[in-house]
């Protein structure tokens, strides 16, 4: 499923790497178990922190082109996407609150 | 304050579900903080074939959401979250919580006349040079997360237990060459594996070697310095990727200072019973095992868990 609003190799360029806004990538997949745990506690922060942060996810079978262009080797892979630059990563399933001040730190 | 449950459990796993099933079924509406990687070690493997009753194996993953949702069925309440803060002593933390444990989860704090601990073991990483550099670019800890990404390359799995030949095997679906890089000159998992592994055409082994370093090329892994034990000769190994399989530790670190462990940071229990040196307080599974570590031991331990759980809570409130 992946949290948030799904992001393709189409759309990658118009919205992440164009967006407004600070953008979460959650690289993503459907046989991943660790993705299936993070999914719930992206939502929330969606819900919490959508203001400072856009949340989308992206299917690494379905999109391999932006899966090999930012060298995804793990999922999930989680990166933080500023002004069309990747600025960090981190991969696995993490607590919330890890997730927060991830997400903190790199706004 | 928050209401006062009977009994938390931290973690999750055969054993914390199967705590968790017991506990809802004697009626004492556990609360389990079940962590984020929920589910524990089995989530990560493929088939599990010894878990008696499943004659023709059962998925790792599928198991565990089975016990989860069989403990469900009957009461208990999840939080896929990481505990952060415990005071298992009687200590109150406000007023009206004298004789209770507090548990946090983030700012939010859970009482209860009782705590399990079942939050498993951890990964353990080979602490070398590269090896947290390029953790997630090469170096993986998930042969079922990450190995769907060395389609045709050639990898390196560390270990000699069953988790390495498992990891091996299954990894060749994908790569081209699996070299398992063992310390000793003989494997310590089961038979049945080893045979499993060593039988495959597409995995060879490097025994008697230790890996020194994780190299890397423009942030990924481009090889494996390795050097053998009894020669100390120095090679090496062509490769992408690094699968780390070398054991685990206890995940007792939350737990540390107000909890009797052993050397090894393993909870002590007053065996065969699951006391620990606190009042109220069990500890099941792979936190307490350093012998068995099978997911049907954790399952036994966490049933014996909850029953020593359900008396202790009976001898001061009416269930």
């Amino acid at each position: 499923m992946g949290a948030g609003k799904t992001v393709t190799d189409a759309t990658f360029v118009t919205d992440v790497l164009q967006s407004e806004k600070v953008v979460l990538v959650d690289f993503w997949a459907e046989w991943c178990a660790p993705c299936k745990k993070v999914d719930p506690l992206l939502n929330e922060i969606a819900k919490e922190m959508g203001d400072k942060v856009e949340i989308v996810a992206l299917n690494i079978d379905e999109n391999p082109e932006t899966t090999r262009a930012y060298r995804v080797m793990s999922v999930p892979t989680l990166t933080i996407f500023k002004g069309g630059e990747p600025v960090n990563s981190v991969t696995g399933a993490k607590p919330k609150s890890a997730l927060v001040n991830f997400i903190e730190s790199s706004l | 304050m928050d209401e006062v449950r009977n009994l938390i459990i931290i973690g999750s796993g055969p054993s914390g579900y199967t705590a968790a099933l017991y506990a809802a079924r004697a009626n004492l509406k556990p609360l389990v903080i079940e962590g984020v990687q929920s589910g524990g070690a089995l989530m990560t493997t493929t088939e599990v074939e010894n878990f008696p009753g499943f004659r023709e194996g059962i998925m790792g993953p599928e198991l565990m959401d089975n016990m989860r949702a069989q403990a469900e069925r009957f009461g208990a309440e999840f939080i896929t979250d990481d505990a952060t803060r415990v005071e298992l002593g009687d200590k109150p933390t406000e007023a009206g919580t004298e004789g209770l444990k507090t548990v946090w989860v983030g700012d939010k704090q859970y009482f209860a006349r009782a705590v399990i601990l079942s939050t498993g073991s951890a990964w353990r990483p080979l602490g070398v040079p590269g090896e947290q550099e390029l953790l997630g670019h090469g170096v993986s800890s998930c042969a079922t997360c990450d190995g769907f990404f060395f389609r045709n390359h050639h990898i390196v799995v560390v270990g000699g237990g069953d988790s390495a030949m498992e990891e091996a095997t299954f990894l060749t679906r994908f790569a081209e060459t699996v070299t398992i890089v063992h310390r000793r000159d003989s494997f310590r998992a089961s038979k049945v594996m080893q045979l499993r592994a060593l039988n495959n055409e597409k995995i060879k082994v490097e025994w008697n070697s230790k890996v020194e370093e994780i190299l890397g090329h423009d942030g990924t892994v481009s090889g494996v310095r390795i050097s053998n034990t009894q020669t100390g000769e120095e090679k090496v190994l062509d490769v992408t990727g690094v699968f780390v399989a070398i054991g685990h530790d206890p995940r007792s670190e939350l737990f540390k200072g107000q909890i009797e462990l052993d050397d090894e940071g393993y909870v002590k229990v007053d065996s065969p019973s699951t006391r620990t040196n606190i009042p109220g307080v069990f500890a099941a599974g792979d936190l307490v095992d350093h012998t068995y570590r099978q997911a049907i031991t954790a399952s036994g331990t966490g049933c014996s868990a909850a029953l020593d759980a359900e008396r202790f809570i009976a001898s001061f409130v009416e269930l």
